[in-house]
């Protein structure tokens, strides 16, 4: 039996920074030969960011990267040199996907187009990740995520009604994204294997992220209505929040959402004499005095700590959470159940917790089979083994500065 | 959707069953969305999330909710009760003819109605059945319950979002499980991929919290390396380089937008057209006019320096409302972008040009409604939006009848016994 669903598929990928790299760690993780093209002159600007192991910077150093990257290939080329155009045509004809995520006209400009592409391998499917799609005014408009957060309308959802919108730190939709894109990817890879047809994939991080906004926008549509921030209140729940616990900058999420849940709550603050009043027992009541219940809720809640307040409201019944930190998370033994952190040696990070995949497949289940690649660290091996090519060829590539060394 | 028609769709000869609640919708959405034929399976007398608002013109119906329109677009709908005996068996004569079932349930619940993997990978081995849940099938928290702010919260996206001075803070349109459908999709895909390989269909087991983890950027490489956590800071840049604060969120004359200073070659090109920019409009001053662009390295830079370069660019904010920022920060490839209302997403022209929005009739509204477009285009199998969600039953004749066979007499039959 396959163990690897993508057991022989090749992609090279010319993208970087997070959206596009991140559709790829789907594939390689289900075990897909997937190769990085990166330079030493142009690293991924993962690469260049913290954190660094011991807090020195290099670019086999930086978790961010690595954190991404299990079971990828590294290849480096310089672009710029015509021996390093040769080499990423090479794999474009060994691959069966090419990834990119520069802005729209940096691969038109290198003869890598999705044009140049077809021409190089007829039925090659190539996935174009970007901020706002390869077409329209706007297309070529730089920008991160952090812009994007807000052009897709998440910052104006974000924070207090009273107060100015809070940005993510996170670039949120180059997380959500890859799943849309994977979802559509590979679909085309079977297609692809059923009619020998390839084809380009336009995505768009703006149109995707909406997506995830689709009932604030058909409401606008429809009733004319701007949803904006609230807090953490949610109209038809009370208690609904983040309530302080013990210990510094401690919290737990807790949510009730009925009479039952409401009963079961009131149990486990042992029926403290303020939950008896008559105006917090229906949800219109708890709703209307919720300033007053949230005050009391976090008078119980500070006593405890954010684990045993989840712990005890899960006991009864009432859904809450600890509000984790990366420690917490690191440590979470659920996480820790489901083994989504892959623990490997890498060769300048040590014991390196690289992520894995947020769900499990029952019988072919996402692997780590190698550690994040260190840059241009398959350099060779992908060229002499995949590519074919004879040592002289391979060296007179490396004089020529193909590898951008 | 010009000249989709003719083309084909990656899902067009594949079935799923649709089980899920406001948890698994955008699962099947996406699936649909592909091409597939998702039924959206639902209880007799219409599904409990139904009643998630906003509703179509403020009218609190069972046909009327936004969230069910926008997320079961492109579904057909039935109605099945598989607590019942005569339901199950239903069920699992639709599931000989599908190839996928999406579920929302408790863990544990679809075994106990005999329902589970094991139960219907004896009637189809080609199934795949994606189960969505808060924490996933197995350890320790499988049974926890949790909504949007547990989820939010267990996932550590609330840990660093929010200002120090107030409470950690969720976005405010429910996310966490939104994520975990999308994820849902593409683990489904990779299922379906190795069945058209191998005639295997599998369990697909979904945690919704590790969605959410999966967000987080550098966070846990940030502790795990440098044993440092990861705050919220406000509407400033944090994490990425040393100490020093960068304003993310600015004020403007009728709102806010999303701009940084930063150093490399991106922030010079942005840098170098603002302080352009507000020269013309005499309102920089020495300071930003001596600025070498080129040597500005944010791993240099005191909090002080930093703040002394973002203190005239906020006033200059304060001049222009986000529209004439953003036509201008366009033109001059300066990176900006408004904080956009929901208004301002359904005038953006980017959008309007690439034709995202698609109407799409209600004849019982006696109107269309405005939704939004394919998530990604494909040239060759573009995603094509169909129809409307189905109303409560609304292809049980068409599913029952015409598919499965039933007489109308057994369908009556059904229906009073509170099956169908």
């Amino acid at each position: 039996m396959q163990e690897k669903v993508f057991d022989g598929v090749k992609v090279v990928d010319f993208g970087w920074v997070l959206a596009g790299p991140i559709v790829f760690k789907f594939l390689a993780d289900y075990g897909a030969t997937v190769i990085h093209v990166e330079s030493h002159k142009r690293p991924d600007i993962l690469r260049v960011s913290t954190p660094y192991k011991d807090g020195v910077a290099g670019v086999n150093r930086a978790g961010y990267y690595a954190y991404w990257a299990a079971n990828k290939y590294s290849v480096s080329l310089d672009l710029d040199q015509t021996g390093g155009l040769e080499i990423a045509k090479k794999l474009v004809s060994w691959a069966d996907i090419v990834g990119d995520s520069h802005r729209p006209g940096v691969m038109e400009r290198l003869g890598l187009g999705y044009d140049d592409l077809r021409k190089i391998k007829p039925g090659i499917i190539m996935i174009r990740s970007s901020n706002q799609g390869l077409t329209g005014p706007n297309a070529s408009h730089p920008g991160f995520g952090n812009h994007l957060n807000g052009l897709a309308g998440f910052v104006d959802l974000v924070g207090w009604p009273d107060q100015p919108p809070i940005s993510l730190i996170v670039a949120y939709t180059d997380y959500v994204a890859p799943h849309f894109a994977v979802a559509a990817l590979v679909g085309a890879l079977d297609y692809r294997r059923k009619t020998g047809k390839g084809q380009l994939l336009d995505l768009s991080q703006l149109e995707v992220g909406l997506q995830l906004l689709a009932p604030v926008l058909i409401n606008y549509v429809v009733n004319g209505v701007e949803d904006s921030r609230m807090g953490n209140s949610c109209s038809y729940a009370a208690p609904h929040g983040v309530y302080r616990c013990k210990g510094e900058d401690r919290w737990c999420a807790i949510a009730v959402f009925n009479d039952a849940e409401w009963e079961s709550f009131c149990k486990v603050i042992s029926n403290a004499p303020w939950a008896q009043d008559p105006k917090f027992s229906t949800l219109r009541g708890r709703k209307e005095n919720e300033e007053e219940l949230d005050r009391l809720v976090e008078g119980w809640t500070i006593n405890y700590n954010a684990e045993e307040v989840m712990r005890r409201m899960q006991d009864a019944g009432v859904a809450a959470g600890v509000v984790q930190n990366a420690k917490d998370l690191y440590e979470d033994s659920q996480l820790k159940e489901r083994a989504y952190f892959w623990v490997m040696e890498h060769k300048e990070l040590g014991k390196f917790s690289h992520l894995g995949q947020p769900s499990i497949l029952s019988k072919t289940p996402a692997k780590p089979y190698r550690p994040a690649p260190c840059l241009g660290e398959h350099t060779e091996y992908v060229c002499r083994e995949l590519l074919g090519m004879s040592e002289s060829e391979f060296n007179e590539f490396l004089i020529d500065g193909a590898f951008g060394l | 959707m010009e000249n989709n028609i003719t083309k084909a769709s990656i899902l067009e000869s594949f079935r799923v069953l649709d089980l899920t609640d406001e948890k698994g919708f955008l699962c099947g959405k996406i699936l649909a969305d592909l091409g597939a034929d998702v039924i959206k399976v639902e209880k007799p007398g219409g599904d409990k999330s139904r009643n998630i608002g906003p509703f179509h013109q403020n009218i609190p119906h069972l046909e009327k909710s936004l969230y069910w329109f926008a997320y079961n677009l492109n579904k057909r709908g039935i109605t099945l009760n598989i607590e019942a005996k005569d339901g199950q068996e239903i069920f699992r004569r639709l599931v000989k003819t599908s190839d996928f079932v999406i579920e929302s349930f408790p863990v544990g619940y679809m075994d106990e109605l005999g329902l589970g993997y094991s139960a219907l990978s004896k009637i189809n081995p080609r199934i795949v059945i994606t189960s969505i849940t808060a924490f996933g099938q197995t350890g320790p928290y499988k049974n926890y319950k949790a909504s949007d702010i547990v989820g939010m919260a267990m996932g550590g996206l609330m840990y660093i979002t929010g200002t120090p001075e107030h409470p950690p803070v969720r976005i405010s349109s429910p996310q966490a499980y939104l994520q975990a459908a999308a994820h849902a999709a593409a683990a489904t895909m990779i299922a379906h991929y190795y069945r058209e390989t191998t005639g295997e269909g599998q369990h697909v087991d979904v945690s919704m919290q590790q969605c959410v983890v999966w967000g987080l950027g550098n966070a846990i490489p940030l502790w795990e390396l440098n044993q440092i956590i990861l705050r919220r800071v406000g509407s400033y840049l944090s994490g990425r380089w040393t100490g020093t604060k960068q304003r993310l969120v600015w004020e403007c004359e009728d709102g806010y937008v999303l701009f940084v200073v930063m150093g490399g070659a991106f922030g010079a090109k942005t840098n170098r057209g603002i302080a352009q920019w507000m020269q013309e409009e005499r309102m920089t001053n020495k300071f930003l006019q001596n600025m070498d662009w080129d040597i500005f390295d944010m791993a240099k830079q005191t909090q002080e320096q930093q703040d002394q370069v973002e203190e005239p660019i906020a006033r200059f904010f304060m001049t222009h409302t986000k529209a004439e920022l953003y036509e201008e920060a366009l033109k001059r490839g300066i990176m900006l972008a408004p904080v956009s209302s929901p208004r301002d997403i359904l005038e953006n022209t980017q959008l309007k040009a690439r034709g995202f929005w698609v109407d799409v009739e209600h004849h019982e509204l006696g109107s269309t409604i405005r939704y939004l477009g394919a998530f990604v285009k494909a040239s060759e199998t573009p995603c094509v939006i169909k129809c409307r969600a189905p109303l409560i039953g609304e292809h049980n004749l068409e599913v029952y009848e015409g598919e499965l066979g039933l007489s109308r007499a057994e369908i009556c039959v059904l229906k009073q016994a509170g099956i169908i």
